[in-house]
């Protein structure tokens, strides 16, 4: 906000401020402050605002994951890669859906590889003792050694949350479409969200020995439980505002003259006043932009703009809907 | 600063949002770590850590404007923030052709300083500020800027210009575009008065008592029969996540409600991957039958919002039942379905109901038991054991006759009926209210004075 713009340095803040900013959190890979972090993610090619930015910032200050939430085509999955590609870090991503369970998100015993261990153990004890009665006991003291044997990490398959956690280089945890779970399965990301660590019955408890950071995302189809969301930092993501999408066209888009990512940032703001099923995304204004590029278009009109709509609305209704609005611009004034 | 967070979390609470301690303990170790005079960090930090829905947004907004608005404090000293300020005002004698005058500037340029300046500028001129007023939220002082800065004059004024789409022969695009961008800029500007205003009220009364004053229900709490225009406006907004949310909720929880018979074919099948043992059974997809659902609306006057807002939520998640067929009454019933098939937007669709429905029979006072008399007479037959039957209405029929009778009947034949009341329960019976006479033949009388209630019971019902 530009609130501050006219008084000048000159003033102060009274009161409510201590005088240092010199306190920051751990410094490492980037993060010194909130526009270092702003800094990266450009490099990396994402132009994040100040909510972004801060919240990646205080993810690593606070250590604690960030839960994106917002409509399709905003940029939730492409933040986390970009932190990902700032800090050099390795991306896992889980890619929830309804039916993810914990073999899937968590760790799974390989029991087809245990299936064959059993094997191969009767194998070799059927050949030493000859018959079947004379194995059983046999097989009975070798029990525990198989068991202690069966449930080791040999035999230990990591999903995406186990992997995160004990990976030895940095990492990024992307949750995507976290709200596609059931309200049951998403108790399984709470010990990981919390303490950052994975009980196993068999092995016991997995501490993650270099805290990943962790991205949340959600489409908003429903309300995510309390639990969750208290362990996370909320960040929304709406679609941007013209200043920056005009910014991210320019960044985007290879060869687009000002002038046209101006343009095109101004009629798919208006398109989202419109009262739309489905309002053009972020990516859908790039391909748009792209489109426009290709056909070297320099200038958009009313035509133009109504022959290349289906690249930004993808619903028949939209189409008629937006076709109509721009046909009538001059009229309704 | 601890002790502002403190009050500042505490306001929070006071609105209704659910802020937990460990999230409260997370805003202050967020504060060590983000620059305190930068404001919009945090803002941002705060709200991360202290909001967690999109939906209180707007009231975590407006609590930050008022609590840390003393950060920027240098508004409080009206006048020589003023002249402080940048060319736009250097004496305060400029009357009231130049305040135009700088109006069309500020609002031509688009820079958000000059709008800004003009804002503190108008503010300080035309708000009327006086400390011995000390109630209201600044609606009055609003009214008396903008009345006085003329906003909608200046934007008659420059969208006659050729840069603004003015010309006759300008292309259509470029010219709508203009307008818009306008548009923008005069309502940065409002908003730029709204915040001054908001800044020299806190500062003349402190955040607490401002605070109380702005407190206004989360949208989802706000009473749907006593709403203003805003809040429908805002509420109208919510419907369409809402009925989202609900919708993939519901078909989500069809689909697990509990598994199917064992398919031992698929099971043995799939065994072979594990050397014959089935470890893994496989279960037939559940048959769930879905309910039919008619919903039986009073639509005068005094609850026509709520019936509108209930038509429009239960036909947004239709998916979930067999069928959905509405009518609606006031002393005569005619059915409504056809209006919100293909349903593009609600506006349309309830201006088709307004049209065409027919529902005035002789006075068009709300006669329950007429209209439920005819309902019962016209559509009666058609109603089967799967049919959930739902009526909408405070039950005030103006001292006519109740014809109990009629809801006795439908409760026979049909599934289910239930009664979604939106006056508080406490009413109930009360003068022309006749819910007691309703109520025993229903199998459910519920409480529906906003949109949460509303969203449980539909949940409910699927």
């Amino acid at each position: 906000m530009s609130l501050t713009d006219g008084h000048g340095p000159k003033k102060r803040i009274p009161g409510l401020s201590p005088p240092t900013v010199d306190t920051l959190g751990p410094v490492s890979d980037g993060f010194g402050d909130i526009g270092a972090v702003s800094a990266g993610l450009a490099a990396a090619g994402y132009l994040a605002d100040q909510a972004i930015a801060t919240s990646v910032y205080l993810a690593r200050a606070l250590d604690k994951p960030v839960l994106v939430e917002g409509p399709a085509g905003t940029g939730k999955t492409e933040l986390a890669k970009s932190v990902a590609a700032m800090t050099g870090a390795r991306l896992i991503r889980l890619q929830c859906y309804e039916g993810l369970d914990e073999s899937r998100a968590l760790y799974e015993w390989d029991y087809r590889k245990q299936l064959l261990r059993i094997q191969a153990g009767q194998v070799g004890q059927a050949g030493a003792g000859g018959g079947a009665g004379g194995g059983q006991d046999a097989a009975d003291q070798g029990w525990d050694a198989v068991e202690d044997d069966l449930f080791s990490e040999r035999f230990l398959l990591p999903r995406p949350l186990l992997e995160a956690i004990r990976a030895p280089d940095p990492v990024v945890l992307l949750v995507d479409e976290v709200d596609r779970l059931e309200v049951e399965t998403e108790a399984l990301l709470l010990e990981v969200l919390s303490d950052y660590q994975i009980s196993i019955p068999e092995l016991g408890t997995i501490t993650a020995t270099r805290i990943p950071l962790v991205f949340l995302t959600s489409n908003n189809t429903r309300e995510l439980s309390e639990a969750l969301k208290r362990r996370c930092l909320y960040l929304p993501l709406d679609y941007p505002d013209i200043e920056r999408e005009r910014a991210i066209v320019v960044a985007k888009v290879p060869g687009i003259t000002e002038r046209l990512a101006d343009q095109v940032a101004r009629v798919v703001r208006s398109l989202r006043a419109l009262d739309l099923r489905k309002p053009p995304s972020v990516s859908e204004t790039l391909d748009w932009a792209r489109t426009l590029v290709l056909l070297s278009i320099d200038q958009v009109d009313v035509e133009r703009a109504c022959t290349t709509l289906p690249l930004l609305l993808k619903h028949r209704g939209d189409l008629a809907k937006a076709t109509k609005s721009l046909s009538a611009s001059g009229v309704d004034r | 600063m601890l002790g502002a967070l403190a009050g500042f979390v505490g306001e929070l609470r006071t609105i209704g949002l659910p802020v937990s301690l460990t999230e409260h303990l997370d805003a202050a170790q967020a504060l060590t770590s983000v620059p305190l005079e930068d404001r919009e960090a945090l803002r941002a930090a705060l709200a991360a850590t202290l909001v967690k829905s999109a939906a209180h947004r707007p009231a975590f907004e407006t609590t930050f404007e008022v609590w840390f608005s003393l950060g920027l404090g240098d508004a409080l000293d009206g006048d020589s923030a003023v002249a402080g300020g940048s060319d736009v005002a250097d004496d305060h004698g400029t009357d009231v052709d130049d305040l135009a005058a700088l109006l069309d500037a500020a609002l031509a340029s688009g820079d958000p300083a000059r709008l800004a300046d003009l804002a503190r500028l108008a503010v300080a001129r035309h708000a009327d500020l006086r400390a011995e007023r000390r109630i209201g939220a600044g609606s009055y002082e609003r009214y008396r800027t903008l009345r006085q800065l003329d906003v909608e004059g200046a934007l008659a004024r420059l969208g006659g210009r050729p840069e603004f789409g003015g010309g006759e022969d300008a292309d259509l695009l470029g010219a709508r575009l203009a307008r818009e961008e306008l548009h923008r800029r005069a309502a940065r500007l409002r908003d730029e008065i709204d915040a001054e205003i908001r800044r020299r009220l806190v500062a003349e009364r402190g955040a607490p008592s401002m605070s109380q004053a702005l407190r206004r229900p989360l949208p989802a709490d706000v009473e749907l029969m006593h709403a203003s225009r805003d809040d429908l406006a805002e509420l109208r907004r919510c419907l369409a996540p809402l009925a989202s949310a609900l919708a993939a909720r519901l078909a989500r929880r069809r689909r697990h409600r509990r598994r199917g018979r064992l398919d031992m074919r698929a099971t043995v099948r799939h065994s072979l991957s594990s050397g014959g043992v089935p470890v893994e059974p496989r279960f037939h997809r559940p048959q769930v039958a879905k309910p039919e659902i008619w919903v039986v609306a009073d639509v005068s006057g005094s609850v026509a919002a709520f019936a509108r807002f209930t038509l429009a939520l239960v036909h947004a998640v239709s998916s979930q039942f067999s069928a959905v067929r509405s009518f609606v009454f006031v002393d005569g019933v005619d059915e409504v379905t056809r209006c919100f098939e293909g349903m593009v937007d609600f506006d349309t669709a309830v201006r088709r109901v307004n049209a065409e429905a027919d529902v005035v029979a002789a006075a068009g006072h709300s006669d329950y038991g007429a209209a439920l008399e005819a309902f019962w007479s016209r559509y009666g037959a058609d109603i089967g054991p799967r049919t959930t039957v739902v009526i909408l209405g405070d039950a005030r029929g103006n001292y006519h006759p109740s014809r109990s009778w009629v809801v006795a009947e439908l409760a026979r034949v049909a599934r289910h009926v239930h009664w979604l009341n939106p006056e508080p329960r406490a009413y109930w019976g009360s003068g022309d209210s006749v819910m007691g006479d309703y109520a025993p033949h229903c199998d459910g009388v519920h409480e529906c004075r906003n949109l949460r209630q509303l969203g449980r019971f539909v949940e409910a019902l699927a």
